[in-house]
């Protein structure tokens, strides 16, 4: 278990170095000078004279790797840089935003764990009987559902037409419930399926008909063997599934104009805001590696007979 | 579950819808009753009548025509980024699993980086900084994709490479390009066909849905995604604007999601008992 943490803690620690530095290079590829971007943003005419004291001042004049590590010396201080747009610290601008997109994921998340969970271990259950046709046909339609089309119905339907929700206060319990449902309804669909096809995996193995045959109750074999055992494949979904949750963030709060961190991103895009853009990448990048690391380590912790294997 | 012969009929049907909308897409112009991009400003925000079958917007424009013409970019689009990133993915899958050593784990490590970035994020930042279009939007996901290719392809060479068959290919002289495409694809292309299969629907919808943040296809150009995003300012007025294109979607992703479950059942009898 020590090993097995020591080598998964300084895999994730790898990857992570590793990401900062494609995230760092990704702003190069920038077909556009920053030193002019900032002058601009300051509403200063670029001269050339101004601009080559602008690029020293940001160190744009220093090799690659220099300037690499002179930045990622500075994310470790939590000093992402300074929006362009904003002219503020992008770490203030972040923290202001990020519980607003976490309180969207969480939701999105609750929702997403008690449906298909209990729709998945239902339609596990009851196998080829109606329940089991419709969640699956259900199911089936939310994974082909474009969550950006979904969003827009929901809005049509239960604010345009039944103004039952309003859309503009972001703080009444009612206003996260649509975008949380949108976000969470196609994963949901993919969650069913697979939470299914678990269950099922452990419900035909031998020790389940053994334990049916000794007398042992359907209940009991479902709620005390067969969910334990196939719960760490849920498990590892769960973590997998984040990736998708991150990202679908950012087309909900389009759709709801939810003040998250996707919005911010995209605006940053109309701005020309690259250090916010970084920092957006760089952020969801690591909460995605760092829920995947969690995730392996509470598996293991759970399921101590699983064979040691660190970095697959 | 059996194979019986309601099963292959109902395989056929999907493959058929399937392809039907494929040559549906490659034909839209000849069907199209209007053209996509004219505006009309005679005819604005019209409801579906049997002129404009499925409505007009903002512009006048032909809704039923521009969903058309929106499959031939959305199908293009998706079947050229996805020939793409299996070329890539496979290739360099079977470099890391072949070469192994110090190759092998520098192919894997990119691998693991890139796969830490979540596609839809690391689009918008590509997208973002490249700006945005087409091509931009093609490089962004392709860059993440081919991921899946060759951490797959590496897997299935690994359990092939040391196959008795393989071994006595090399023994008895085979080498190279020659085994690799007459003895070691053949025998890993399944999983793989499936796999791409199953990721038709998904790349539709990424791509549709970076149309709808306006990082992808851009108007005028058809394209279901961008035509939701044209038409989420017209939904109380005009809700039609967005049923017709999401119907669109809906419908497209979920024959090809149909598509890659029987292609999966059909190769891959490992997964058969659990769908």
């Amino acid at each position: 278990m020590k090993r097995y943490f020591i080598s998964r803690s300084l895999q994730m620690l790898m990857v992570m170095l590793t990401v900062s530095f494609f995230t760092f290079g990704l702003s190069h590829l920038s077909p556009s000078d920053p030193a002019e971007i900032m002058l601009l943003s300051h509403d200063t005419m670029p001269t050339e004279e101004l601009l080559e004291r602008t690029r020293a001042e940001m160190g744009l004049n220093e090799t690659f790797l220099v300037q690499y590590f002179k930045w990622l010396r500075n994310v470790l201080r939590g000093d992402l840089g300074e929006s362009y747009a904003f002219k503020k610290p992008v770490i203030t601008i972040i923290a202001h935003r990020i519980g607003m997109t976490f309180r969207l994921a969480f939701g999105a998340l609750l929702i997403l764990v008690t449906t298909s969970l209990s729709l998945g271990i239902l339609s596990a259950i009851k196998q080829n009987k109606i329940a089991d046709y419709l969640i699956r046909g259900l199911s089936f339609g939310a994974i082909s559902m474009p969550s950006f089309w979904l969003g827009l119905i929901l809005i049509y339907c239960f604010a345009v037409k039944l103004h039952w929700f309003k859309i503009a206060d972001q703080y009444a319990f009612a206003s996260i419930f649509l975008p949380s449902l949108t976000l969470a309804i196609p994963l949901t669909g993919k969650y069913i399926r697979q939470i299914r096809a678990a269950v099922l995996d452990e419900y035909t193995k031998d020790y389940v008909i053994g334990a049916r045959a000794r007398g042992i109750r359907e209940h009991r074999i479902i709620w005390g063997h067969v969910l334990p055992n196939a719960m760490l494949s849920i498990l590892t979904l769960l973590g997998l599934s984040v990736a998708f949750l991150i990202g679908g963030t950012a087309i909900v709060e389009n759709i709801f104009s939810w003040p998250g961190l996707g919005t911010m991103a995209l605006n940053a895009i109309t701005n020309r805001d690259y250090p916010i853009l970084q920092a957006y990448v760089l952020f969801m990048a690591f909460i995605y590696v760092g829920v995947n690391y969690m995730v392996d380590i509470v598996s293991q912790m759970l399921y101590p007979m699983l064979k040691e294997e660190a970095g697959v | 579950m059996l194979s019986s012969g309601c099963e292959t009929r109902h395989q056929k049907i999907v493959i058929f819808v399937a392809l039907l909308i494929v040559l549906l897409a490659m034909i839209a112009p000849i069907f199209a009753p209007h053209d996509p991009l004219e505006p009309n400003f005679m005819h604005i925000l019209e409801k579906p009548s049997s002129t404009y079958l499925f409505g007009t917007d903002q512009v006048g424009r032909c809704i039923l025509s521009r969903i058309l013409h929106g499959a031939k970019v959305s199908l293009g689009m998706t079947f050229f980024l996805l020939s793409l990133v299996f070329v890539l993915g496979v290739t360099i899958g079977l470099i890391a699993a072949l070469s192994g050593g110090f190759m092998d784990m520098l192919l894997m490590r990119l691998v693991d980086t890139v796969l830490a970035f979540p596609d839809i994020v690391f689009a918008i930042a590509v997208v973002g900084i490249l700006g945005p279009g087409i091509v931009n939007t093609i490089l962004a996901l392709a860059v993440i994709w081919w991921t899946k290719y060759a951490r797959l392809t590496r897997m299935l060479v690994m359990s092939v490479k040391n196959t008795e068959y393989i071994q006595s290919a090399k023994m008895a002289g085979v080498w190279g390009l020659d085994l690799i495409f007459r003895y070691i694809l053949p025998n890993i292309i399944s999983p793989l066909i499936v796999q791409l299969a199953m990721d038709i629907g998904g790349m539709m919808l990424a791509l549709a849905g970076l149309s709808f943040l306006g990082l992808g296809v851009q108007p005028p150009t058809p394209e279901w995604g961008s035509m939701l995003s044209e038409g989420k300012a017209y939904i109380q007025t005009a809700p039609w604007l967005l049923l017709y294109p999401g119907l669109a979607i809906f419908i497209v992703v979920g024959v090809f999601n149909i598509l890659g479950d029987r292609m999966r059942d059909l190769l891959d009898p490992k997964n058969m008992q659990s769908n």
